[in-house]
Parts: structure tokens; sequence; C-alpha cells
């Protein structure tokens, strides 16, 4: 018999019997009724509270949005993808700038030491974003992969104002995540960060220094 | 500094030193302190007993159907591209990792935050192999530096200040002394991402696995769990066989009871969520994950109705953040993986009740673990019985039960049993007790070391009242 055979007999063949299983009363994840306004500024209020920085935008005026960042945050070399909308648009307004635009469709092996020492800034788009607990939803993708998010130290997220939505259950549960998970499937409650030297924070430990969400409204 | 090894025999010798050190009290008060109030905090737009309810409920609900739910798990993940590995033992679960790391000619081992791994010992496994193992979690590569062990589950580096942390990173990485949290912390960034860009396989635990996708969560605020799980080329995930979740809407609720107990944040800064390895159109991300699926005593503890109970916990730490024997004796004092609480009603079926007999009665009985326990484990009821199988007679499931079973004292409570069924007896006795208080010792071990011994009264309480009911006077 095999170790999993074993463990599993154990388990089956249980000295006290079979376990009944309690009902789970899942309503007390729902039902939080915010208005569009207040769940914006709930959002923002933790994201600023993680140390992360919320700017307001609007979907035309995004790309000048992100250059102004782009320019206080002194990045010179952005990683982003190159099919979302996101990464297409940002690509047209910095072309002809003075900010290289390092392709992130590629395959990591070719670019690690790169991605890793000479990014500054990783773009992303986002799927939807929690007002309950100031999270992003991001599903990694070829386009904008894994450690696109993670790696350079700052991680600037474009949001669109209407995917916010209230809780993390009402979002597992309206984009059905049970049948389409991804590889990835990542939260993003702000910036990378330890508490582990004498309980003081301190930012950037492994991921982003930053994080920058531009919601587009 | 030396390298420092706690055991759970000696609980009171090191629960002592620690007692007598300023610095570890002042560390875990304020810093327990600080927890405490957080999660309050946390909690407070919450209705959190139906939350709690909820929480139990879905732990209760996985073990209910474990093994099925492990089969679930296992077909699930195989068929997104994990491979499924079973461990009955520590030993076991380390040879299974150390052949899959050499099958790899694997050098370099980097490790995100996995208390099971830690149980298991697994960094001196794989170091006694050829292997180096790195831990990346930033309070527990300071620990591996510094040749230590945790001393709480969540934040490991706990006991330390930033003086000695500003200490260690000097002497062991060779970086300019600074005191500065950003330096310090910008010094290990540097030093681990070169070791991530190197390693030839990540290791990471699980918080929680659910069985109906095949999903490992992995919940952190550092990203060493991201880059853990993302950077090198294969990812090996460990966990016990009880992190099992039925559902992936179960995630939701234990993730909100998770972080708020812990930390007392709304959410961590990374819920992680892995259901394969890199595909076939993806450009990152490790080309092969493995789990393995650790026992090691947990189908031992799953076969006891009140037993079963501890294998809910879903490792927060809340129930140490507010327990006040570990607030002032420290994590290390108990000399074991888990400490506080959770250790004190884990570590005995993980060890026996011989080595860990002193762990079920460092603890008052005062019923916070049990009042903060995001899923309502009944911790001082679980302390309760195994104090009782340490004192017993020795059957039952719990290795080492009647350890501290002494003829003496089973011969004294007999003895005292007979005497307060037989009334003309007891009436002897007490009658006696009063006249005779004199010969009473007045050493009594450790009680007597800060208290003076008690005595019996010169005449009893029944004596007294039978006197002024025949009109005598009360003196």
């Amino acid at each position: 018999m095999s170790a999993r055979d074993r463990i599993l007999a154990r388990l089956r063949q249980r000295t006290d019997g079979q376990l009944v299983p309690p009902p789970s009363d899942f309503s007390v994840m729902t039902g939080r009724a915010w208005t569009p306004s207040e769940r914006l500024a709930r959002f923002e209020q933790l994201m600023t509270t993680a140390h992360a920085r919320v700017v307001h935008t609007s979907m035309d005026a995004w790309t000048s949005a992100l250059r102004e960042v782009l320019h206080e945050t002194g990045v010179k070399r952005l990683a982003l993808g190159r099919d979302h909308e996101v990464a297409r648009q940002a690509r047209e307004a910095l072309s002809g700038s003075d900010i290289a635009l390092v392709d992130a469709d590629r395959a990591v092996e070719s670019w690690q030491a790169e991605l890793f020492h000479r990014v500054d800034a990783g773009l992303t788009s986002c799927r939807g974003a929690i007002a309950e607990t100031g999270s992003l939803w991001l599903w990694p993708t070829p386009d904008e992969p894994r450690l696109l998010s993670l790696v350079p130290p700052l991680h600037l997220a474009i949001l669109d104002a209407a995917t916010l939505e209230d809780t993390f259950f009402e979002v597992v549960e309206r984009h059905g995540w049970t049948e389409r998970m991804p590889g990835n499937a990542l939260l993003i409650s702000g910036p990378s960060k330890t508490a582990d030297i004498a309980q003081v924070l301190a930012y950037g430990v492994h991921g982003p220094r930053d994080l920058v969400v531009l919601v587009r409204h | 500094m030396s390298v420092e090894t706690y055991t759970p025999q000696r609980f009171h010798e090191q629960a002592h030193d620690a007692l007598g050190n300023a610095q570890i009290r002042d560390n875990f008060r304020s810093a327990m302190d600080g927890l405490m109030a957080k999660r309050q905090e946390s909690f407070a737009q919450w209705d959190l007993p139906r939350l709690r309810e909820l929480g139990a409920s879905i732990r209760q609900r996985a073990l209910a159907s474990l093994p099925d739910l492990l089969e679930q798990l296992e077909t699930r993940c195989e068929a997104n591209g994990i491979h499924v590995h079973w461990a009955e033992d520590s030993e076991q679960a380390c040879r299974l990792i150390r052949e899959l790391c050499q099958s790899r000619n694997a050098q370099s081992v980097i490790k995100g935050k996995s208390m099971v791994s830690e149980e298991m010992h697994l960094n001196e496994h794989l170091e006694e192999a050829g292997i180096s193992s790195l831990e990346s979690d930033l309070g527990e590569y300071l620990l591996q530096l510094n040749e230590q062990t945790p001393s709480h589950i969540i934040m490991p580096a706990i006991h330390l200040n930033a003086d000695q942390i500003a200490d260690i990173l000097h002497d062991k990485t060779g970086i300019e002394r600074t005191e500065d949290v950003d330096l310090m912390t910008g010094a290990a960034r540097q030093q681990l991402r070169e070791r991530f860009m190197q390693a030839d396989v990540g290791i990471s635990g699980v918080n929680f696995a659910v069985a109906e996708t095949g999903t490992l969560c992995l919940v952190e605020n550092e990203g060493n769990g991201r880059m853990t799980t993302g950077v090198p080329p294969v990812h090996i995930a460990v966990t016990g066989i009880e992190k099992v979740v039925e559902q992936l809407r179960d995630v939701p609720p234990l993730y909100a009871l998770l972080t708020r107990s812990a930390t007392g944040q709304q959410a961590t800064t990374y819920l992680n969520m892995i259901s394969g390895p890199r595909g076939d159109a993806e450009h990152d991300g490790p080309s092969e994950v493995h789990l393995v699926l650790v026992d090691n005593g947990r189908s031992t503890i799953y076969q006891d109705d009140q037993l079963v109970d501890t294998l809910r916990c879903i490792r927060c730490g809340a129930c140490m953040n507010h327990c006040p024997v570990y607030t002032r004796v420290g994590g290390h004092s108990y000399g074991t993986t888990y400490p506080g609480p959770i250790g004190s009603i884990l570590m005995p079926h993980l060890q026996g009740l011989e080595a860990t007999r002193e762990l079920p009665s460092a603890s008052s009985l005062c019923g916070a673990c049990g009042e903060v326990c995001p899923v309502k484990i009944p911790i001082p009821d679980l302390l309760v019985r195994l104090r009782q199988e340490a004192v017993g007679e020795g059957r039952g499931n719990v290795a080492g039960a009647g350890v501290k079973r002494r003829r003496s004292e089973v011969a004294a409570w007999k003895g005292w049993q007979w005497l307060a069924t037989h009334p003309a007896a007891w009436r002897g006795a007490t009658a006696l007790a009063g006249p005779l208080r004199g010969l009473t010792p007045s050493r009594l071990g450790p009680w007597t070391e800060h208290r003076s011994a008690p005595k019996p009264a010169p005449r009893t309480l029944h004596a007294m009242l039978k006197r002024r009911h025949r009109g005598g006077t009360s003196s």
C-alpha cells in the first residue's frame, strides 16, 4: 500500500465514526449595499492607508495622467504588454517620449536580468477591484505576465471605476471564478511590505516599493 | 551568537529565563498589545459571531469529508498540471522533496514561509544533502542567519529588536551596520533578489487548498511568496492534509478571518492563488508545480471526535497574541515549532505527551484563546482534555498518554474519595485537622516559594455553626 492509500484508509476508517458537516450561512459575506461613491471612497481610503497612491482620471485623458505619474516618479524604463487596450493606448501615448518601453510579453528567461535590475516600473490592467478590502483583482496573462506586477520597484495599475465591486466573495461568485480559474489569480492590496524588523512597517521588501492606481472614470 | 536549542522538556527553565529577560518581555508585551488592538479594530464593522460561525462551519465541513476532498484535490490538481505527492511523516516528506530536487540537479532552494516545513526540519535535511535552502520571508531570513527558530508563527523574529537585527545583518552579511529599518530591509531585498534569480527550486507553504478547483492559496504581505512560486523553474508547495477546503467560495470568509485575526489587516498585500504551472502561451511562472500533502500525525488526531477540532486551525496566531502566558514567556519557551495555545494542543500529537507533558498545563485556562479563535476551536477544553490524557490510564489515541500519572496522586485522590463518601470517617478526620494543624508542612514545593503555606483553621466551619446554633457566641 502506498503512503497515499494508507493515509486515506486511516481517514476513512475513523474510530469515532463519520463526522456530520454543519451548514454554512454565507449571508454575512454579502449585502454591503454601498453606493458607487461610497465604494470608491472606501477603496481609496484603504489603498491610501496601505501606502498606495490613487489617481483619478478619465477614460479619455488617462494617458496624460499616466505621463504625469511617470514623470513625477522618474520612470525611465517601463515594462508593459502589447495586446491589452491599456498597453496599446499607453504605447501610443508614450511613443516618441524619453521613456523606454520594455516588452513584457516574452519568455522571462530571455530578459530576467533586465526585468530585475533595469526596469523602473511595470504597467498592468486590472480585471476589477474590491471596495471592502481595498484590493485589485489581476489575472496575469501572456500579455501581462505574473512577474510584471511584482518585480519592478513601481507597479502602475490601471483600474476602471465601473469594475469596482463590494466584496471578494461577490467577485468570486458573480464572475464564475470556479469555472474559469487561471494558472495564477491575484488580489493586490498595496505595495510589498513587512513589519518583521521590530514591528516597523517597511515597504518594498521583495515586490514593488510603490503602487499607483490610476482609476479611470 | 550561539545556536540556541529549545525543547518542550525544558519549558519551565526556558520560561524562567524568558521571564527574567526584560527585553524579551518588552518585545512580546508591546507586540501583542498592538496586535490585539488592531484585530479588534479590524472586525469593528463585522458581525463577528456570525463570521466566526461561518469560518468554523467551513473548516468542519472540510474535515467531515476530508478523505474525499483530498482525492478531489488530487484529481483537480493533476488535471491542472500540478503533481501531487503524499507523505505519512516528516521523514518521508523531506525525502520526497529532496529527491524531487536531486532529480532536477537542484543546487539551491529558495523558500517562502511554511510552518509545516519548520515542523519537518526541511532546511536541515536539504543542507545535509548538499542543497542550500534559503528562507526568503524577512523574519525567517534573519533567523536563519542567526541560527534561530521562529518565536511566533506569523511574526517569526518578534523576539529580536532593531539593534540585534542590525548586528545580525552586519555580522552575517557584511553590510555596514545600521539600525534604520528601511536600510536594513533594502539590504535584505538586494541579497534575496539575487538568490531568487539563481534558485533552482522554490518551496512554499499553502494557506488553503481548494478541492473544487485544484487551487493553492498563499496569503502574504512581502511578495516573497509570489517570488518563490513565480521565479524558479520548479515550485514545490508543501502542506498538512488538513488545509483543504471544499469550494472556492469558502476562501473569502477564511481569508477575511485570517488576515484580521493575524495582524488586523483588512487584506494582506497579496492573495496568490495558484492553479497550475506556466501555461503553453505564458511567458513566466514555474514550468513544474508539485504539491506535497503531509500527514505527520494529523490522521491520528482525526480519529477522535473532540481532538479533531484541533485540525480546524488556519494558523492565524490570534490565540498566542491573546494568551497571557505566551505574552510573558515568549515563543521560544515552549521549545516547539508551534508555540502558544495552538502549539500546546497540537504538539502533544506531533511529538507525544512524553516530550510535551508541560505544554497543556502552560495555560491559566482564562479562555481568551477560545474566544478569539476565528474558527471557534475550543482550545481551553482541548487543553483540559490533554491534561486528563497526561494523568489518565494511558488509553486512547494520544501518544504518551498517562505520562504524568503518579501512584501517590492516584492513591491520594482515592483516599479523599473514600473519606468524602464515609460521613463518620469524614467527621473524625475534620475534627482532628484543627488540633493537629501544627503538624502540616510549611514548605509545599513551588507553592510556598512566594506564598505562605495553607493551614487548617482551628475549628471547622461546621463546628462553629453548630456552636452558634446552640446559642453560644461566635468567636
